[in-house]
């Protein structure tokens, strides 16, 4: 087993409950790993909710993990994936000056060339958005940046494996 | 309370009564069976308290004299009997108190459910007196916890925090009870919690598992067994000794494994770990096949784990997936109850006996005789040894007590010595080593099993954590033999200082009390034995005694614990001096 590091993309299915986002983070937190990204959402069943966590670790300690995730009572079934085996994105906004619209031709430039949107935009300042790979939200603020960001918030991955996660059946048979 | 039927019996589906949460809380706790629960009152509990008075002919609340007493006395009510342990407290400090014997139950893996009282919901996070986040608290050191704010909520949870406890690997759970819903009613029905949708007690067992682990038990040339609690909390004890004698495998036992298999069993080679026995520890790096049933593999008993077991294959049996390869890699995991997977693999092993294998389990034996054993039961210098106070407790047990120790180096020479016939009976805090645990641990054992005779040994660091648990006993009449091993100093950090840091005894000697004085100030017999000529007397006195009794023994100060495998050092350096 290789005891480099790497990034797994961590899916908890879970009952939706108070304190279990506790329960989860205290795992890693024990363990000091750090959570790269993290995110929870209503999954595609109802009244189950997802954890799409982000760590970079070893590949022997992945699966402990995922053991001790899964020994949590209300945690449905845990998977983990590599990057190659998800299809994910991620999410931004910056906020920044009106004025550079106007004067700053290049802002519009790289809005367009990353495929960012306008959200919104008013007398004192406007809104991009954009959504992808970590890449390329790294490469779209680098650009920006020289101009002057007020405010940049990334979200944390959302992520679909390309190989079907089976809660359903497993809902049904532990019913 | 007045009772509400439903009278229309078509529609009808359950009988509900409208009784308050505080109410609900008792009876949901008769329904379970509890007959004893520990605990101490304070402002947010005191609802269930008055319902506690109430119903005192069906369930006797135990006043202990700290929350951590409460904890670890339904922690040795549980570990004596199989069943959950209770314990009850207020909030804030009364909550927070809860939590070492909470985290010991975890790493123990005892069943035991702690409800708490806390402030009326629409207090919550508004710093109230005594309140506290005792759910965050004890999230990492609980199997499962839930805070309730609903009184119609109350029967549900409890219910599935006593299923939770006690299924599968045991463990704690804490329900934490604001005060409006002990105070609000509801329509009451108790329903036994059977299953929780997300949660699998017990894992299937793989199939295939079985057969492949029965084909390298038959086909191992030198097999050992190391056995823990699994064995224990499956009740797997008649099955384990008969894999043990059709196999012909010697096993050696976790502390919280002991007394599984009797003591005096000849496949029963002795002790794991740190201060176990030399034989199974040095043959551990000798096996083929080293075979796992309900053991976790702790750091205590693997030392280096780069240098354990490399040579063997290993088969574990676990009813936790999540400690399959955690420490050891497994050839082949048999998921599943002990119990269950032992009694399905028992047909497919063959009868066997290995016997020059077990005979080099005999010989180091007779090596560690000579150079430890026989010194610590049977000494002839100068000094109380505690191996000869173990020695003379059996003489009078027979084998027969349950022994209840606390944590340093008086719990490894009882756990090395003490004899057992039968099983749940060493009592001790193993993962955690909480000091303090053995007095209360023993309280709530003698409370689950008065017919037992049940000997509370500890140290005299370990004693003074709780020994205002004195009080306790007295007030209970519990009949507990509390025995102190006084050595003046808190002899294990001692015996590390001495090996390890050049003899600086960093605060590790104790100016004592007059102890006898202090268990007479309770009411409690007590005697003081500091000659070897009155000490078998003195144990033959407390043995006798029908009631409670205290005897402290002054050993000698210096006293070291061997075997011993240093720190992070391989289980096959082993030292016996």
């Amino acid at each position: 087993m290789s005891t480099e590091k790497q990034l797994f993309t961590i899916s908890v299915y879970t009952e939706n409950n108070i304190g279990l986002l506790n329960r989860i983070s205290a795992i890693f937190q024990r363990r000091h790993i750090n959570i790269e990204s993290l995110n929870t959402s209503p999954s595609e069943i109802e009244g189950v909710s997802k954890f799409t966590i982000v760590v970079n670790i070893a590949d022997e300690n992945i699966k402990k993990i995922i053991g001790q995730i899964e020994k949590q009572v209300e945690v449905i079934k845990a998977y983990y994936h590599k990057d190659e085996d998800t299809i994910y994105q991620e999410s931004c906004i910056f906020k920044m000056q009106s004025d550079l619209l106007f004067e700053e031709r290049q802002i519009q430039n790289i809005i367009k060339d990353s495929n960012a949107r306008i959200v919104t935009v008013n007398k004192s300042f406007f809104v991009i958005e954009k959504s992808g790979r970590k890449e390329e939200i790294d490469s779209i603020y680098k650009e920006l940046k020289p101009f002057g960001i007020l405010q940049f918030t990334r979200s944390g991955r959302v992520s679909v494996s390309k190989q079907p996660m089976e809660i359903s059946q497993m809902l049904t048979a532990f019913n | 309370m007045e009772t509400q039927t439903i009278k229309n019996k078509e529609t009808a589906t359950k009988v509900t009564e409208r009784i308050t949460g505080s109410e609900a809380i008792v009876r949901c706790l008769i329904e379970e069976g509890v007959k004893v629960l520990y605990g101490y009152p304070g402002g947010a509990i005191m609802p269930v308290y008055d319902e506690l008075y109430k119903y005192q002919d069906k369930i006797h609340h135990v006043l202990t004299r700290h929350e951590q007493g409460a904890t670890h006395s339904a922690q040795g009510f549980a570990r004596i009997s199989g069943e959950v342990g209770v314990a009850i407290a207020t909030s804030g400090p009364g909550a927070t108190n809860l939590i070492t014997g909470i985290a010991d139950a975890q790493i123990d893996s005892t069943p035991m459910v702690c409800i708490t009282g806390q402030v009326p919901s629409h207090l919550l996070g508004s710093d109230a007196f005594q309140e506290t986040d005792i759910v965050g608290i004890s999230t990492p050191v609980t199997k499962w916890n839930c805070q309730v704010t609903k009184a119609s909520d109350i029967p549900a949870v409890i219910a599935k925090a006593f299923f939770i406890a006690r299924s599968g690997r045991p463990g704690p759970v804490l329900v934490d009870i604001t005060k409006d819903a002990q105070f609000n009613e509801l329509d009451f029905a108790y329903e036994k919690c059977t299953k929780v949708r997300s949660y699998v007690p017990v894992p299937k067992t793989v199939s295939g598992t079985l057969e492949a682990a029965a084909k390298l038990i038959n086909e191992a040339k030198k097999p050992m067994i190391v056995w823990g609690q699994g064995v224990v909390l499956s009740e797997a004890e008649a099955v384990f000794k008969a894999f043990v004698e059709k196999s012909g495998i010697p096993a050696a036992w976790t502390i919280l494994g002991a007394s599984a298999l009797p003591t005096s069993h000849p496949l029963n080679v002795g002790m794991l770990g740190m201060h176990g026995n030399y034989a199974p520890n040095k043959l551990t790096n000798e096996c083929d096949l080293l075979i796992a049933i309900g053991m976790r593999f702790d750091d205590r008993v693997t030392g280096d784990l780069s240098k354990y077991a490399i040579q063997a294959k290993v088969v574990h049996f676990e009813i936790d997936p999540a400690e399959i390869d955690k420490n050891v890699k497994t050839d082949v995991a048999v998921l599943g109850d002990a119990k269950a997977s032992l009694t399905s693999i028992l047909p497919l092993i063959n009868e066997n006996s290995h016997t020059d294998w077990h005979q080099e389990f005999k010989d180091l034996y007779a090596i560690e005789y000579e150079k430890v054993i026989k010194d610590d039961l049977y000494p002839t210098k100068e000094g109380l040894t505690m191996g000869e106070v173990i020695h003379q407790i059996n003489m009078h047990s027979n084998g027969d007590a349950a022994i209840v120790t606390d944590v340093g180096q008086h719990q490894m020479i009882a756990c090395r010595y003490a004899e057992f016939n039968k099983t749940k009976s060493n009592i001790t805090s193993g993962g955690l080593g909480t000091m303090g645990f053995g007095l209360p641990a023993a309280i709530g054992a003698k409370m689950a099993a008065p017919e037992r005779e049940v000997v509370s040994i500890s140290g005299d660091g370990g004693y003074q954590m709780t020994l205002q648990e004195l009080g306790t006993i007295f007030q209970q009449k519990a009949a507990v033999k509390v025995v102190v091993l006084n050595n003046e100093f808190l002899g294990m950090v001692r015996q590390w200082q001495q090996l390890f840091f050049d003899k600086r005894y960093a605060s590790t000697e104790m100016i004592n009390p007059n102890f006898v004085a202090i268990a007479e100030g309770y009411y409690i017999k007590a005697r003081k034995v500091t000659k070897r000529e009155d000490l078998a007397g003195a144990v033959k006195e407390m043995m006798e005694s029908k009631e409670a009794y205290f005897l402290e023994v002054c050993v000698e100060k210096e006293g070291n614990v061997f075997p011993m495998v240093p720190s992070g050092a391989s289980v096959s350096d082993i030292r016996l001096s």
